[in-house]
C-alpha cells in the first residue's frame, strides 16, 4: 500500500540522498518523490510516496526522523489531505479526431498547452486517481508521452504539514506512536 | 596565518581532543605539515586506516569520550568504512576526519578521489563535506556534539585540500579563533527525559508483575547508568540479563547479575525471558541474537522498553510501555517512583513474595546451570585459557576482543567489575577488531592493564597494529586463543553442514615467538596446560607489550547455543544435544558471511 509521506527538511545538499538512502537501505520502492523549497527558503519540503506495508509505516517514518536534516516527517496517507500531481501529455492522433480529444479533456478539465500539427499538449491536475482515469481515457485517441510531477501534498484544515518531530510526549501504551 | 589545518587542529583542542588515530596521505598532508608545529592533539600514526577507526572506536568505548580517527581521501577514507559501520552498529562517538580532492576537482575522478560523503552516507549517524573554511569550525563543532549526544554514532567531516590550505583571516593566531559555543541542528533534537506519565504507567507495571526480568545493553554503559540499573534490580529484586554490549553495567558478581544473554548466553538468563512476565528492557535493541525467533519471544510478558531513540521502539518487537529517553534519566525518575511507598502499597507488596520466589528460581538455575566445559591436563581448554586470564587479573583489566568463539567464551567467563571494561564488536562482528581497540582503550586508560584477546583468525587481520604496539611502547598484552581454525565457522560446519569444513583451517601461522621479536616485542607460545599460570603472570608483569599465542584444545564448540532462528527454550547444552537437534532441523535458510559471527 502506497504510503504518502510529507518531510520538513533543511534546504541542504545531499539531504534527498539521506531520505532516498534511508528508503533504497531498507528495500522499499518510491513510487513518487517531489521537492521544492519551502516558505522558508533554509528549508524544503518533500513528498515522497513509498510503496510500504501499513505495519512498517511507522517505522520508515521513525527512521526517516533520524536523519539529522529532516525536521519532521507526516504520514499523509493517515489524515485529510489535499493532494496534487500534474502531467504534461503530448498525444499524437489523426485530425478527425482533434475535436472530440477536446471535449474529453474538458471532462478532466485539461488544458491544451501546445498544439501542433498531428499532436496536441495538455496539461492536467489532480489526484493519482483522477489522473490515471484520464490518461486511460485519452489513450484510446493515439501514441502518448508523458511528463508526470509525482504527488505533493497538504494536510487540511488548521492541522500543520509539519508535526512535533520528537514523538516521545506522544507516546501512548502500547499504541502506534503519532508523529 | 591560520589557515584550515590549523585551525583544525585548534577546534580538535577546543573540542578536547588529547589524542588522535590517523594515517597521511596526498590531500592531508597540510594537516601533517601543520602537526610539526603543533604537537596538540597528539597524533598516532597506525598501520592501516580501518585500525585507526577502530583504534578511536576503542579510545571511545573505554573512556566514554569521542574517539578521533584521521585519513585521506580515497582509499584512506574506504578504508575506515568498516570501522564506521562498527561504530554506527554499537552506538559508539567517534569523528572521522578525511581529506578530500580540492573543490575544484570533486567530481572529475581526481587522483584518490572518491565520493566519500556518498560512500559513507549509511555508515555514520550524520556526515559533512566542508566546501569553505568558513564553515569548518561549525562542522566540527556540531560533529561532536552529534556524535556524542543522544543515541552515540560515528560522523564524519570531509575537508578538501583547498580547505585545508585556505587562511583564516582576520586573526593573528589559532587561539583568537571564536569557535563556535552553540550548535542549530533544527532537525536534532533527542529528548532525554522519559515521559512521566510513561513512567508511572511502568512503575505500576513493575509493582504487579510476579516475574519480572531486567534485560538491559549498551544504552545502559552509553549513559553511564550502571549503579541507577543496580538500584532497580534491587528495589524490584528482580535478575538482570545483559546483552554482550552491556557487559559490565553491572558487577558480574552482583547476586542478581544473569550474565549474557541470547545465542550464546547463559542457561538462567534465557530461561528467565522464556518464563518471565515482565520484560524491563533498558538501552537494548531486541538484536536477532537476543531475541532469537520473534514469535516466540517473551510470550508471557509484558514489556516496558527505556530507549534513546524512538526509532528502536517497536522494531523488533511489540511493546507494552514504551519510554524514549536516556536511561540514566529515565532510571533515576523511575527508581524514585518504585521507591514510593504509596506506589509499592499499591500492588508492590502484594507481589513481594512471588517475586522472591521468582529471583530465588533463577538463582537456582544460575547454580544448576553456571557455564561448563572438562579441564584437561593434556591439552588447554578455551575456557581455562578464560579461567586463568579472570584468575590472573581479577576482572580489572580492560578486555579487547576480536569476533568468534573466543568473544563468546570471553563473554561468558570472564567477570567484569565495572563498565568500559569490555570492548567487543557487538553489532557488526567485525573480525580484526581486537588488537587496535586495544590499542586505543590503551591510550584512553594508560594505568590499566590492557588484553587484546583475539582469535588466530582475527589476529592474522591486524598484525600490522604489532608495529604500533612496538613503536609506541604500549603494554598491552595481546594473547590469542589459538585452536588453528576459524572456530565459530567451523562450528557452524560442524553442527548444521554435517561437518563438511571448507576454508576454515589455514594450515600457516606464524611463530609468534619470532614473529614478536621481529618487531621487538616479547613473544610466547604455551602449549602445556602445566605452564600456562605462569605465561600469564609474565605476560601480565612484564612492562611492555607482549605477544602470547595459546595453543588450545582444537574443536571445542562454545554452549550454551541457541540455532539462528530458534526460540530461546531451543537452547542446546551440548555437543550431544547439538548434534540431536542438528539431525531434527535442515540446513538454515541463511548462510553467513565470512566476518566472524553468522546469520
Amino acid at each position: 500500500m502506497p504510503q504518502t509521506l510529507s518531510l520538513y527538511v533543511e534546504n541542504k545538499s545531499g539531504v534527498l540522498a539521506r531520505v532516498a538512502g534511508v528508503l533504497s537501505g531498507r528495500a522499499f520502492n518510491i513510487d513518487s518523490l517531489t521537492v521544492a523549497k519551502s516558505f522558508d527558503p533554509g528549508f524544503s519540503l518533500m513528498t515522497v510516496v513509498v510503496d510500504v506495508p501499513a505495519s512498517l509505516t511507522e517505522q520508515v517514518i521513525k527512521q526517516l526522523s533520524k536523519l539529522i536534516n529532516v525536521v519532521t516527517v507526516t504520514c499523509v496517507s493517515d489524515s485529510p489531505a489535499v493532494v496534487r500531481e500534474m502531467v504534461l501529455v503530448k498525444i499524437y492522433l489523426p485530425d478527425e479526431m482533434r475535436s472530440r480529444l477536446l471535449q474529453e479533456a474538458e471532462i478532466f478539465r485539461a488544458r491544451v498547452v501546445d498544439s501542433a500539427p498531428g499532436s496536441f499538449t495538455l496539461e492536467a491536475t489532480g489526484d493519482s486517481d483522477k489522473l490515471e482515469a484520464f490518461l486511460g481515457v485519452i489513450a484510446a485517441y493515439g501514441r502518448l508521452e508523458m511528463a508526470r510531477t509525482g504527488t505533493v501534498a497538504m494536510p487540511r484544515g488548521a492541522s500543520r504539514a509539519v508535526a512535533v518531530r520528537n514523538p516521545s510526549p506522544k507516546v501512548a501504551a502500547g499504541g502506534p506512536i503519532l508523529l | 596565518m591560520p589557515n584550515g589545518s590549523s585551525i583544525l587542529l585548534e577546534c580538535l583542542r577546543r573540542e578536547g581532543v588529547e589524542v588522535f588515530f590517523g594515517y597521511p596521505g596526498g590531500v592531508v598532508l597540510p594537516i601533517y605539515d601543520e602537526m610539526v608545529r603543533q604537537k596538540t592533539p597528539r597524533h598516532i600514526l597506525v598501520r592501516h586506516e580501518e585500525n585507526a577507526c577502530f583504534a578511536a572506536d576503542g579510545f571511545a568505548r573505554a573512556s566514554g569520550r569521542v574517539g578521533v580517527c584521521m585519513a585521506t581521501s580515497g582509499p584512506g577514507a574506504t578504508n575506515l568504512v568498516t570501522g564506521l559501520v562498527n561504530a554506527m552498529m554499537d552506538s559508539i562517538p567517534v569523528v572521522a576526519i578525511t581529506g578530500q580532492v580540492s573543490t575544484k576537482l570533486i567530481g572529475n575522478d581526481a587522483f584518490q578521489e572518491a565520493d566519500t560523503v556518498g560512500i559513507t552516507r549509511p555508515c555514520t549517524k550524520h556526515n559533512y563535506l566542508v566546501k569553505s573554511l568558513a564553515d569548518l569550525p561549525h562542522a566540527i563543532k556540531e560533529a561532536f556534539h552529534i556524535a556524542s549526544s543522544g543515541r552515540p554514532g560515528p560522523v564524519l567531516v570531509d575537508l578538501p585540500k583547498d580547505v585545508l590550505q585556505a587562511v583564516w583571516p582576520g586573526i593573528e593566531s589559532d587561539a583568537a579563533l571564536k569557535y563556535p559555543d552553540f550548535v542549530d541542528l533544527p532537525g536534532y533534537k533527542p529528548s532525554f527525559e522519559g515521559h512521566s506519565g510513561q513512567i508511572k504507567k511502568a512503575a505500576a507495571m513493575i509493582w504487579h508483575a510476579q516475574r519480572p526480568v531486567i534485560y538491559a545493553g549498551g544504552g545502559v554503559i552509553a549513559s553511564g547508568a550502571g549503579a541507577l540499573l543496580e538500584q532497580l534490580s534491587e528495589l524490584v529484586e528482580a535478575p538482570v540479563n545483559l546483552t554482550v554490549m552491556g557487559l559490565g553495567a553491572i558487577p558480574s558478581d552482583h547476586p542478581n547479575c544473569q550474565g549474557m544473554l541470547g545465542m550464546h548466553g547463559s542457561y538462567a538468563a534465557n530461561q528467565a525471558m522464556v518464563e518471565a512476565d515482565l520484560l524491563i528492557a533498558v538501552g537494548v535493541r531486541f538484536d536477532d541474537r537476543v531475541t532469537g525467533k520473534l514469535e516466540a519471544f517473551c510470550k508471557h510478558a509484558k514489556i516496558i522498553h527505556i530507549d534513546i531513540d524512538p526509532a528502536e521502539i517497536g522494531k523488533n518487537v511489540k511493546v507494552d510501555v514504551p519510554i524514549v529517553g536516556d536511561c540514566g534519566q529515565v532510571l533515576e525518575k523511575l527508581n524514585t517512583r518504585l521507591a514510593d511507598s504509596r506506589e509499592q502499597s499499591d500492588g508492590g507488596l502484594h507481589h513481594r513474595e512471588s517475586r522472591r520466589a521468582w529471583l530465588a528460581r533463577t538463582e537456582e538455575w544460575r547454580r544448576k546451570h553456571p557455564y561448563e566445559y572438562t579441564d584437561r591436563t593434556d591439552e588447554i581448554m578455551p575456557q581455562a585459557l578464560l579461567e586463568e586470564i579472570q584468575r590472573a587479573t581479577n576482572g580489572d583489566a580492560i578486555v579487547a576482543t576480536d569476533v568468534g568463539q573466543h568473544q563468546m567464551w570471553a563473554a561468558q567467563w570472564l567477570r567484569f567489575n565495572r563498565p568500559r571494561t569490555w570492548i567487543t564488536s557487538g553489532g557488526l562482528g567485525a573480525m580484526g577488531y581486537g588488537l587496535p581497540s586495544a590499542i586505543g582503550a590503551q591510550f584512553a586508560c594508560p594505568r590499566d592493564t590492557v588484553i587484546a584477546l583475539v582469535g588466530d583468525g582475527g589476529f592474522q587481520m591486524s598484525i600490522p597494529e604489532l608495529g604500533t604496539l612496538a613503536s609506541e611502547q604500549l603494554p598491552v598484552k595481546t594473547i590469542i586463543m589459538n585452536n588453528g581454525y576459524l572456530g565459530m565457522v567451523r562450528q557452524w560446519q560442524d553442527l548444521f553442514y554435517q561437518g563438511r569444513y571448507s576454508s576454515v583451517e589455514f594450515g600457516v601461522f606464524p611463530d609468534c615467538e619470532k614473529l614478536g621479536a621481529a618487531y621487538g616485542i616479547k613473544g610466547m607460545v604455551v602449549r602445556d596446560r602445566a605452564v600456562l599460570r605462569d605465561a600469564l603472570q609474565e605476560t601480565l608483569a612484564h612492562p611492555g607489550p607482549v605477544l602470547l599465542d595459546v595453543r588450545v584444545s582444537r574443536e571445542e564448540n562454545v554452549y550454551p547455543m541457541i540455532p539462528a532462528g530458534g526460540a530461546l527454550s531451543d537452547i542446546i547444552l551440548t555437543d550431544e544435544d547439538a548434534r540431536k537437534a542438528a539431525t531434527a532441523r535442515p540446513v538454515p535458510a541463511q548462510v553467513g558471511s565470512g566476518a566472524g559471527e553468522m546469520s
